[in-house]
């Protein structure tokens, strides 16, 4: 489906469910180079349980029009121009990675805006190795080599997918290689850039959950559950095992700990 | 600063898509001999069903040993993912009724399977799906045959009987630049000798009957999608962009952007058409891949040996492998399949069809019969089996000689392999 966002096209999936005004909303923004896929599952899942799901595709990414924003401030902005765009006055935000960090800054930004967060493989700051950045920033396949790489734990590396005859890391790679030009370097500079992100996290009022893999290599689960310390009240969840690109390499375990978090809100 | 590492060929070989066992702690993949699983709930069940989790229903749909058979041979060729169906022609069917409408077109090559020739010349015209059999050197052929209703251009990567290299970078090319993607059969292959999605192919089939499983035990085949193709930007393909009504109006692309072919192909073709594999199939082609690399480089060691002493034998008249530096296909081959082309190919006898017989009455260590890619070396001899109704003429223009023998090397001591052609050939002559 799609909505008009500042002049733009914008694509989002709502997990081939009915939108209605009277039921609770939530917004899901994906990570670095991604788009709204990485979201089908609990898209669905939400859809089903009454939830309006917006699963976008940030600007620029999959078949939303536009360029990748390049500052976290601006792709919370975004959200809020999305959210306005929906009629939407309050919804809950589920982020992966880059992702994560739009919704924290939101929600520190918006708190009346904002049911609750779920930061999936964050960080604060969320710094990006240089060797990575600077093959992003030429548009090089070394960068989606290293971010799929990287995003996946020993375990995803190997296989054994729980959804049936698919390889985990082909997904990511065919994923990352769908993106547009300096598409994944916008993105990754805007994660490497973001901060202030500590005090952001102490500015969040509406109910957290920060979801952490065990193997994370991008954002460490270490970083992760600082973040969640940092948020009054925050749940955590950690997963094993499990790596950065958790979606993919745990989707029922993320599914869950989003379902006990998220349907008891209303 | 150098790309981190990754699993090798080899390891993946034996390790793609499978952890141990997590309640058992078995360290082979179990056969999961089973038709349905228990949910969790009433709620779980619906999640399955409306794909909302990851897991199984019903083992025609899925089943946990074939997943990490399709996960590895999803590996191995560098797709997104695969399916494993109950034959080879089983996963061609699957792929075509995937993306293939009635009065839509294909355009395949000439030179392949004879099983597969049947389906697209014979059976799905009377489904409303025509095909245009061009030959797979001619690239101009390729381009001229794709008309505004082809949907698929296929070929083999090295052609049957043919032994045409398919040149894939160049053939994608067309294919893509009419909108189209390329499937490829890489049956005789496998993805130790070429992985077509590296070379520019989308999806790609193998008859898992041949050197995946390797012993001549199982019948099985694979489909696999590279997720490479982009439907969207190509407009010809409605089952995969618009909803789908037969699961609540579901559009594949828009939900699962790359895997959108190979979700499609389960979510429809398998529940629909039910050309599922056994488990039990399933485990016995996951023990010949974990020896594909070794099995592999011994059937094109021995091809290697045998080819080289047929070519300098006086009772044979040609022999066509691209080993040969004669070969039309000998510099393209060291381009696309460095690691050798295939294990099985063909030569002519001199004396035609009574030669042809003779020397296979005479074989002892080859066994004659109708399949490739067995451990044991294989021979038949066209003229007087699958093509025995065929006068001369007949033959010709479907390429085969009267002299014709095709052989599948197997993994026997090369010099017994030879010593039994060397008998068999002077045998030929005794007419």
């Amino acid at each position: 489906m799609y909505l008009n966002v500042s002049g733009k096209k914008t694509f989002f999936s709502n997990g081939n469910g009915q939108l209605d005004s009277a039921q609770p909303s939530i917004v899901f923004l994906h990570g670095a180079g991604m788009d709204h896929s990485i979201w089908v599952m609990p898209a669905r899942f939400f859809a089903r349980h009454q939830r309006n799901v917006y699963a976008f595709d940030l600007p620029g990414h999959g078949r939303s029009e536009g360029s990748a924003l390049g500052a976290i401030d601006d792709l919370a902005d975004w959200v809020g121009s999305a959210l306005q765009a929906a009629a939407v006055p309050k919804a809950a935000l589920v982020g992966h990675s880059m992702g994560s960090l739009v919704a924290l800054n939101f929600a520190a930004r918006h708190p009346g805006m904002t049911a609750a967060i779920a930061l999936l493989g964050t960080s604060v700051p969320m710094p990006v190795t240089p060797p990575l950045l600077n093959a992003a920033k030429a548009n090089e396949q070394d960068a989606i080599d290293m971010t799929n790489i990287w995003s996946h734990s020993s375990f995803g590396q190997t296989g054994g997918n729980e959804n049936p005859g698919i390889s985990m890391t082909m997904s990511g790679q065919r994923l990352l290689e769908s993106a547009g030009q300096d598409v994944l370097f916008t993105d990754l500079n805007a994660c490497n850039e973001f901060a202030n992100g500590e005090a952001l996290a102490a500015q969040v009022k509406a109910p957290a959950l920060v979801i952490a893999g065990n193997q994370d290599k991008m954002t460490s689960p270490v970083k992760a559950l600082e973040v969640a310390s940092r948020i009054k009240g925050s749940q955590q969840v950690r997963l094993e095992p499990c790596g950065h690109a958790m979606l993919s390499e745990q989707p029922n375990a993320v599914l869950d700990a989003l379902a006990s978090f998220l349907l008891p809100l209303e | 600063m150098a790309k981190p590492p990754t699993l090798n060929f080899d390891t993946l070989a034996l390790h793609a898509g499978q952890q141990p066992d997590p309640s058992t702690g078995a360290r082979a993949t179990p056969i999961y001999q089973t038709a349905s699983y228990v949910f969790r709930d009433t709620d779980y069940a619906v999640g399955l069903f409306n794909i909302e989790r990851a897991g199984h229903v019903y083992s025609r749909l899925s089943n946990p040993t074939n997943a990490v058979l399709e996960e590895r041979i999803a590996t191995l060729d560098m797709g997104v993912g695969a399916i494993a169906t109950a034959s080879g022609q089983a996963a061609m069917h699957l792929a075509v009724a995937t993306i293939i409408n009635a009065g839509e077109h294909i355009v395949a090559s000439r030179s392949i399977y004879g099983g597969t020739h049947n389906l697209l010349d014979y059976t799905l015209p009377r489904f409303g799906i025509s095909t245009s059999f061009v030959n797979p050197r001619d690239l101009d052929a390729i381009r001229a045959a794709i008309t505004p209703e082809t949907r698929l251009v296929f070929a083999e990567v090295v052609g049957n009987p043919g032994m045409e290299v398919l040149n894939i970078p160049a053939v994608a090319e067309i294919a893509h630049k009419a909108g189209l993607p390329l499937m490829v059969d890489a049956t005789f292959a496998t993805p130790y000798l070429c992985r077509p999605i590296e070379l520019g192919a989308d999806l790609v089939m193998h008859s898992a009957t041949k050197f995946l499983s390797g012993h001549g035990v199982v019948i099985g085949g694979l489909l696999v999608d590279g997720g490479t193709f982009d439907w969207e930007a190509s407009g010809k393909f409605p089952t995969l962009t618009q909803p789908y009504p037969g699961f609540h109006n579901l559009n594949f692309a828009e939900e699962f952007g790359p895997a959108a072919f190979i979700t499609r192909a389960r979510k429809e073709g398998l529940r629909d058409f039910g050309a599922c594999m056994s488990p039990t199939t399933a485990f016995h082609i996951l023990q010949g891949i974990e020896t594909l690399s070794l099995r592999m480089q011994r059937h094109i060691d021995n091809t290697q040996a045998v080819v080289e002493f047929l070519a300098e034998q006086e009772q044979v008249a040609s022999v066509n492998h691209p080993l040969l530096p004669d070969h039309p296909d000998h510099e393209l081959a060291k381009t696309l399949l460095p690691n050798g082309v295939s294990a099985v190919f063909s030569f002519d006898i001199k004396g035609g069809r009574q030669a042809g017989i003779k020397f296979i009455e005479s074989l002892n260590v080859f066994s004659h019969l109708a399949n490739v890619g067995d451990a044991k070396s294989l021979v038949i001899h066209p003229a007087s089996t699958t093509h025995h109704r065929m006068d001369e003429a007949a033959l010709a223009s479907a390429g085969i000689s009267e002299g014709l023998i095709r052989l599948s090397i197997g993994l026997e001591d090369p010099r017994d392999l030879i010593a039994d052609l060397k008998a068999g050939l002077k045998a030929s002559q005794r007419l």
